[in-house]
C-alpha cells in the first residue's frame, strides 16, 4: 500500500476543485505548506488569501467572505483553527449558518514531535457541540479528496479533520456520502466504530482478530456530525458489543456520540478507545501512537477485552 | 434625503431606540444613542434598496458593536427594510429582532454580530470578496472604543491595509464610556488616531461625532487608492437624551416608563 497524508491529499483535492469552481478561495495563517494548501496557493495563486499568524482574523475573514457568494476554504493547525478560534468559527460561522469549509490539518497526537501543545485532541468535541456544523474526519488519502468536494457541494459550515502524517491509501474504492457510514468488513461478534487515521489500524486489528476466530466489524465514520445513527444502531444490535476507536480525546468525540446514539436504546457491552483525558507528547508519530495504545495490535487486545 | 432630512431621520432613531428599550426592558441605549448620526450617515451614502435587501452587488454594512442593535434596528426600519410594529417584539420570543443583530432573521443585516472585536474582520473579508470579485461594492462598519481593546480588531487593521481595503470604511463611536466605567480607568487606548494612521489608515478624526455635517463630510471624503479609511468620532454616550449622557450607567440599562415619556418629550425636536 501506498501512503500519503490526508493533509496532502487536501491540498492536490484543493488544487482540483480550484479549477471546476472559480467561488472557492482558500485563506491560511503562514502554514500553506504545512496545511498543504500552497499546492493550491501554486495553482491558484490570485485565490489564495494569507491572514498572517492571526487565526480569529483569518477564520472571521473567511466568514465574511462567504457572505460575498464565495466558498472559503480555510486552514490552520486544528489546535488554532478549532482551539484558538473556536467562537469565531461559533458566532461568526456556525451562528449564521455561513458557507466556510474549516480544513484543520495536524490533528491527533500523530503530529508526533512537535508535542502536546500542538496536538489537538479536543477539537471534534468542541465541533461536534456546535449546532448545524458538519464534521467529517477522512481516513485516507482517497477519502479526503471525496470529502473535500462534499463539503464543496454542500451549503453550510463543515469542520474536516486532517493528519499530518503519511499513512496507507485504501486499495479499493468505496462511495463516500456525507452522514452515511462505511462498512468497510463485516463481522458479527464485535462492531468497531472508527474514525481517521483509526480507520487503518481498525481494519488491521481485526484482521488479527480474525485469525483468532473473532469476526470484527469495522465501520468507518467518516462523518462524526451528522453521525449516521441507523448504522450505528443496527451493528450495534447485530454484535451486542461495540468498541469505538478514535485519535482524540474519550470526552466528547467518537465514542460519545456513539454512546449517546445507544444510550437508553441499545443493550450492548461498550468500550472507548481513544486518548484517555490526558495531553499528547512529543515523539516519532508512530511511537506517540504507541504510547497512547493507538495502533492496530493494541486496539487489537482492547477488543479481545470485552469480548 | 437632504441633510435637514437626515437630521430629523436621526431624532426619529433615538425615539425608536428610547421605545425598543423601554419596551423590552432591556437593551443597550447609550451607545446606541452615540452612534445615530454615525449609522444614519452611513445608511444615507449606501447603495441599498429595502425592497431589494439581498441584492448581490449592494453596499454592506457591519454593526461589530453589536449590542448598539436598537440604533441599527431603527435605521433599517425607517428605511423601510422592515415595519416599525416589530419594535413591540425586541428582545422578546421569537422576534426577528434578536437582542443583537442576526442576518438570518432581520431584513438588511448583513452580518450576525455582537460577539466584540470581530466586525471589522467580517467587513474586511466582505471588502477582500468584492475586490476578489472586482466588483465596485464599499462596505462599511461601526465599532465601539472600548471594543479596540480586543486584540483581533489589530489584527483586522493589519489585513485592512495588507490587502489594500480602500472600499473599506471604519467607524469608531469613540463615546469614552464602557460597562466598568472610563475607557481610561478600565483600559487605556492610548493615541487611536495615531495608531489607526501607523496601521495605514486615511484617518479623520471628528471632534463631535454626533454632528451630522461633519460625519457625512467625513464618508464623503476621498481617499487615495490602496488606503482603507477610519473615521474616529467623538462622540457622547446617550446623546440627546439629558439623564443618559456621559452616564456609563446608561451602557445597558432600559428606560422605565417615567423616563421614557421623559426622553421622547426630549426628543420632539
Amino acid at each position: 500500500m501506498s501512503e500519503k497524508a490526508t493533509r496532502a491529499a487536501y491540498g492536490e483535492a484543493l488544487a482540483e476543485l480550484g479549477a471546476v469552481n472559480d467561488k472557492v478561495v482558500v485563506l491560511d495563517a503562514d502554514l500553506s505548506g504545512a496545511t498543504m494548501t500552497a499546492t493550491f496557493k501554486k495553482a491558484f495563486p490570485g485565490r489564495h488569501y494569507n491572514a498572517g499568524i492571526a487565526e480569529a482574523n483569518m477564520v472571521d475573514m473567511a466568514a465574511g467572505m462567504s457572505t460575498m457568494g464565495l466558498i472559503p476554504f480555510c486552514s490552520t493547525f486544528a489546535i488554532f483553527g478549532a482551539g484558538r478560534a473556536y467562537e469565531q468559527v461559533r458566532n461568526s460561522i456556525a451562528y449564521p449558518h455561513l458557507n466556510v469549509k474549516l480544513a484543520m490539518t495536524h490533528a491527533g497526537v500523530s503530529v508526533g514531535e512537535d508535542g502536546g501543545s500542538h496536538q489537538s485532541i479536543e477539537d471534534i468535541a468542541l465541533m461536534r457541540v456546535i449546532p448545524g456544523m458538519t464534521v467529517l474526519c477522512p481516513a485516507d488519502a482517497n477519502e479526503t479528496r471525496k470529502a473535500i468536494f462534499a463539503a464543496a457541494e454542500m451549503d453550510g459550515p463543515v469542520y474536516i479533520r486532517l493528519a499530518r502524517l503519511a499513512t496507507p491509501v485504501f486499495e479499493e474504492d468505496y462511495p463516500f456520502e456525507i452522514g452515511k457510514a462505511n462498512v468497510l468488513r463485516d463481522g458479527k461478534d464485535v462492531a468497531v466504530f472508527a474514525t481517521g487515521l483509526m480507520v487503518n489500524e481498525a481494519l488491521m486489528a481485526a484482521k488479527t482478530l480474525a485469525e483468532q476466530g473473532v469476526e470484527a466489524a469495522v465501520i468507518n465514520i467518516h462523518t462524526i456530525k451528522p453521525l449516521d445513527e441507523a448504522c450505528v444502531m443496527e451493528y450495534a444490535k447485530k454484535c451486542g458489543k461495540v468498541v469505538t476507536v478514535e485519535e482524540h480525546s474519550i470526552i466528547g468525540g467518537l465514542g460519545e456520540a456513539v454512546a449517546s446514539t445507544l444510550m437508553g436504546k441499545v443493550d450492548c457491552k461498550f468500550q472507548r478507545i481513544g486518548v484517555e483525558d490526558k495531553f499528547g507528547t512529543s515523539g516519532k508519530a508512530k511511537d506517540v501512537l504507541k504510547e497512547y495504545g493507538l495502533t492496530a495490535p493494541q486496539i487489537a487486545e482492547r477488543v479481545k477485552g470485552i469480548l | 434625503m437632504n441633510t435637514a432630512e437626515l437630521k430629523k431621520f436621526c431624532t426619529e432613531v433615538r425615539r425608536d431606540i428610547i421605545n425598543m428599550t423601554a419596551n423590552a426592558g432591556s437593551g443597550h441605549p447609550g451607545g446606541s444613542l452615540s452612534a445615530v448620526e454615525l449609522m444614519s450617515g452611513i445608511f444615507s451614502k449606501m447603495r441599498v434598496d429595502p425592497k431589494d435587501p439581498k441584492n448581490p452587488d449592494r453596499d454592506r454594512f457591519v454593526l461589530s458593536k453589536g449590542h448598539s442593535a436598537p440604533c441599527y434596528y431603527g435605521v433599517l426600519a425607517e428605511l423601510g427594510f422592515f415595519d416599525k410594529a416589530e419594535f413591540a417584539n425586541f428582545r422578546q420570543l421569537h422576534s426577528i429582532l434578536q437582542g443583537h443583530p442576526d442576518m438570518k432573521k432581520i431584513p438588511g443585516v448583513d452580518a450576525s454580530s455582537g460577539s466584540l472585536g470581530q466586525g471589522v474582520s467580517l467587513a474586511v473579508g466582505m471588502a477582500l470578496g468584492a475586490k476578489h470579485q472586482g466588483k465596485d461594492i464599499k462596505v462599511y462598519t461601526v465599532l465601539g472604543d472600548g471594543e479596540c481593546q480586543e486584540g483581533q480588531v489589530w489584527e483586522a487593521f493589519m489585513a485592512a491595509n495588507h490587502y489594500k481595503l480602500d472600499n473599506l470604511t471604519v467607524c469608531i463611536d469613540n463615546n469614552g464610556l464602557q460597562i466598568d466605567g472610563r475607557n481610561d480607568d478600565v483600559m487605556s487606548l492610548g493615541d487611536l488616531a495615531g495608531k489607526l494612521r501607523a496601521f495605514g489608515f486615511h484617518t479623520i478624526e471628528l471632534a463631535d461625532g454626533n454632528d451630522l455635517e461633519t460625519v457625512l463630510a467625513a464618508l464623503d471624503e476621498a481617499v487615495e487608492p490602496g488606503k482603507p479609511k477610519a473615521i474616529l468620532a467623538h462622540t457622547v454616550k446617550g446623546k440627546g437624551v439629558s439623564y443618559m449622557e456621559n452616564q456609563a450607567g446608561w451602557h445597558g440599562k432600559a428606560p422605565n416608563e417615567e423616563q421614557r415619556a421623559q426622553a421622547l418629550k426630549e426628543l420632539e425636536g
